[in-house]
């Protein structure tokens, strides 16, 4: 009877000074940390919209947001925040279109956790140039240059993350165009 | 050196006992982020800590932790630092905390952690107990940054995301996928048994 009393008295005990180690460092790392990932959205929204003064987000659903930007006062395009699987797990991103939502003005990738130095490289800059000024739909080629205005080229070695960033932003453009249509 | 002193519980990690090339513990972490220099040295900072953290809690209360549940104790002490460690990258340095991405929060299964604490911290001194940890970290670490060094090398003809090869070398992508790391811990393993076995 003692020794379970004790066991049940030694995890209890470990198990709230963890709780209250753990609830601490949250309290006093949250303030950073969102004031990290509206920095980052800031950073983002700037990048795929080279220009963009002022911007305003307008929800989707629960993991999608469009933010229209404006320069002197007038629309140069949206931004869309949202998310989709890649190879192991979510993949979030930020894709840019012009005011005509025809073009894409850039690409960033905001969290993934694809394979390091395979999947992952999806972050790098000549992966991201390639989808500025293409058209969605956009679709993946492989061993080969792209053609045309609708084709991206993969990663070597990383063909599926490849395809599931191109396949995020088709559908980032078919939601834009949907909530942008329902609004008029 | 001594059994015991504390030089020799040190230095035991870095070569002779050393978690990875001769106890073969934490493969998962070894083989899966090994795979840059720079992967395997980040990596390699954030088990020390954990490792000396938990280390020195697990031993300043292992006279009152019952052994029946000391594996669930020692779980618990180690998953409250990997997640202080992960806290504290996400608040202060969000760019180191994208780049090891999921590498943090698997810190907590890497089990030369849990290892140490039961072969080691939960029966010996804190002092023992913080360079025994300190000797088997950095003699992880120093695996990592070998593994993670040969692999970028051979896989991208990079070091520390630096070109060190000239364009005529064509790189092994093999290097990067999981059966690189395979092959490089295998010959590495293999160096250190042939070493061991002249001297």
């Amino acid at each position: 009877m003692k020794l379970e009393f004790k066991m049940i008295a030694v995890l209890t005990a470990i198990a709230l000074a963890s709780g209250g180690i753990l609830a601490y460092t949250y309290v006093s790392a949250i303030d950073s940390i969102e004031k990290n990932n509206e920095e980052a959205k800031k950073k983002a929204v700037t990048k795929v919209l080279p220009g963009v003064q002022e911007y305003k987000e307008v929800k989707i659903d629960n993991h999608t947001s469009y933010f229209i930007g404006r320069k002197d006062d007038e629309v140069i395009g949206y931004a869309v925040l949202t998310e989709g699987s890649g190879f192991q797990g979510m993949i979030k991103l930020m894709v840019g279109f012009d005011r005509d939502v025809t073009k894409i003005t850039g690409l960033e990738i905001l969290e993934n956790v694809e394979t390091p130095g395979l999947g992952n490289r999806i972050t790098e800059d000549w992966f991201k140039e390639q989808f500025k000024d293409r058209m969605p739909e956009l679709c993946v080629v492989k061993g080969r240059k792209p053609e045309n205005e609708h084709e991206i080229m993969a990663i070597t070695g990383a063909t599926i993350s490849s395809k599931a960033v191109t396949k995020i932003v088709n559908q980032a453009f078919e939601k834009l165009k949907k909530a942008l249509g329902g609004e008029e | 050196m001594k059994k015991g002193s504390a030089s020799y519980e040190f230095v035991k990690g870095l070569w002779k006992e050393n978690p990875v090339l001769v106890m073969l513990l934490g493969m998962c972490p070894t083989l899966a982020v090994s795979n840059s220099a720079i992967n395997g040295v980040a990596m390699g900072l954030a088990v020390i800590f954990v490792l000396v953290m938990s280390s020195l809690i697990v031993s300043a209360i292992r006279k009152l932790i019952p052994s029946e549940v000391r594996i669930p104790s020692f779980i618990v002490v180690i998953a409250t630092f990997v997640t202080m460690t992960d806290l504290f990258f996400k608040a202060k340095y969000p760019d180191i905390s994208k780049a090891l991405g999921p590498f943090i929060p698997l810190i907590i299964v890497n089990c030369i952690i849990l290892a140490r604490q039961e072969a080691f911290a939960s029966k010996n001194s804190v002092g023992l107990s913080l360079v025994d940890a300190l000797g088997m970290g950095l003699g992880f670490t120093w695996v990592l940054f070998l593994l993670g060094s040969i692999r970028e090398i051979l896989g991208f003809g990079t070091w520390f995301g630096h070109r060190v090869l000239g364009s005529w070398f064509h790189p092994l992508i093999v290097m990067i996928l999981p059966p690189g790391a395979f092959i490089t811990l295998g010959v590495l393993v293999g160096l250190k048994n042939m070493i061991k076995k002249e001297s």
